[in-house]
């Protein structure tokens, strides 16, 4: 996929991929449980139920905060299937979640705040894994760009083993799932774990709910990055184990504490994430 | 048609119901019911949910909560009173602090009777609920854009 291309076929292909994914995460959920769980199309039904209901709003600026959400995660997604700076990517990332934390400050409701500044400590916790993620990429393929790390043959898993892991742990926090699903969970029966959205309903839902959709594609294709070397049919069978496996975590853990979050992920980011940067950084120097 | 029918989520409270109904009400979620199948998820949040299950034939003091949550679910909505002291306050009736029943505070459309009423009935009130969610729906549609307004 080259350049154009490949953004256009993500701004299309992206939500019908991410919604065929939470319908299977939560048949997967349920069967863990011993349920039977819903239909695979069940996330569509949902969304598509949420935008015939009627809008309500509790501060009207909530819904251009959710729908910028929405545009820079696309931008995000954009960036790097179009084989763009995976940086940028990054930091269009980091906005798009910074207008949703808006969007939750936004009604003066405690439950949507608390649900807000969690998200900020959520984001604390995985940026700094994230960049070092983007940082061993670029000192072993020699390139920020996708297009660039996709081509490189050698192997990018076996250069960074550690900091895989080290993206694995953060990619939990990503993705809303537990033991990290503080600021906003997808079973939630309580106003708290709701967080984020307690005051978004129907409509401006449906957005936050696409919006996820695209998120998790483009994370799926973070992780593409580490096995792209095997070939497109291997990588993401790899990618889809890789999305198994966090839907095993989500139903094996109890949720935890911020502060056990933040220091428990920059640990991760320290140990596994720093220890590997330094050892390619070392390995690679002469390229640089 | 719509989705509301393919995707009802629902909010539970217990309006000084003596917790049998609200057991059965959980039972529901459970494996063996297991409601998701038909895409029905149990919601903390009245923003986000269509069908509220209320147990108990509210008293005094949780009657304005009833109301509040009522007024902040989003149209449509539908209400389902399950067990006999939502339905007319049940045993509790004559008790000085406790109002006859849901409908004396809020709009019921579906009545489960029971003491406490069985999983079934409440799975089956729930689908009944869902064909007045989709008339709910299509009045919705025929008001002039935009909708009343509400406080």
């Amino acid at each position: 996929m080259s350049g154009p291309v490949g953004a256009l076929i993500y701004v299309l292909l992206a939500p019908l991929v991410g919604g065929m994914l939470g319908g299977i995460d939560r048949i997967v959920s349920a069967r863990m449980q011993s349920r039977m769980g819903p239909p695979v199309l069940q996330p569509f039904y949902d969304v598509l139920k949420l935008l015939g209901k009627r809008p309500t709003v509790v501060n009207h600026f909530q819904n251009f905060y959710v729908t910028c959400f929405l545009v820079f995660i696309i931008v995000t997604g954009a960036i790097f299937f179009g084989g763009g700076d995976i940086l940028l990517a990054i930091f269009a990332l980091t906005v798009g979640a910074i207008f949703l934390v808006l969007a939750a400050y936004a009604p003066n409701s405690p439950y949507s705040n608390i649900g807000a500044e969690r998200e900020l400590l959520q984001m604390m916790a995985y940026e700094p894994m994230l960049l070092i993620t983007a940082m061993g990429m670029y000192v072993v393929a020699g390139s920020f760009n996708v297009r660039d790390i996709v081509r490189f043959r050698e192997g990018l898993l076996g250069y960074l083993p550690a900091i895989f892991l080290g993206f694995l742990f953060v990619l939990t926090i990503k993705l809303r799932k537990s033991p990290f699903d503080l600021s906003m969970s997808h079973h939630a029966h309580q106003e708290l774990v709701k967080g984020l959205t307690t005051e978004l309903s129907g409509p401006s839902l449906a957005v936050v709910e696409v919006a996820h959709w695209y998120e998790n594609v483009f994370l799926l294709g973070f992780v593409y990055l580490f096995f792209a070397w095997l070939g497109p049919v291997i990588a993401v069978a790899a990618t889809f184990a890789v999305y198994l496996f966090e839907m095993l975590i989500d139903n094996v853990y109890a949720r935890l504490t911020w502060k056990f979050t933040v220091r428990v992920s920059w640990l991760a980011a320290g140990l596994l994430g720093g220890v590997n940067l330094l050892l390619v950084f070392y390995m690679f120097r002469g390229r640089l | 048609m719509s989705f509301l029918k393919k995707s009802p989520w629902v909010m539970h409270y217990d309006a000084s119901s003596c917790n049998g109904c609200d057991i059965e009400v959980l039972a529901c979620l459970t494996p063996v019911y297991d409601v998701e199948r038909f895409g029905i998820v149990n919601t903390g949040n009245p923003k986000h949910a269509d069908i509220l299950l209320i147990t108990g034939g509210v008293n005094e003091q949780n009657m304005n909560v009833v109301r509040t949550i009522y007024d902040q679910m989003t149209d449509p909505k539908v209400v389902v009173a399950i067990g006999a002291c939502a339905g007319s306050g049940g045993i509790f009736r004559e008790c000085y602090n406790v109002h006859r029943g849901v409908e004396s505070v809020i709009p019921v459309d579906v009545y489960v009777p029971g003491c406490a009423a069985r999983p079934e009935a409440i799975i089956d009130a729930v689908v009944r609920g869902l064909g007045v969610l989709e008339e709910k729906a299509e009045r919705m549609k025929k008001e002039p854009r935009g909708g009343k307004v509400k406080a």
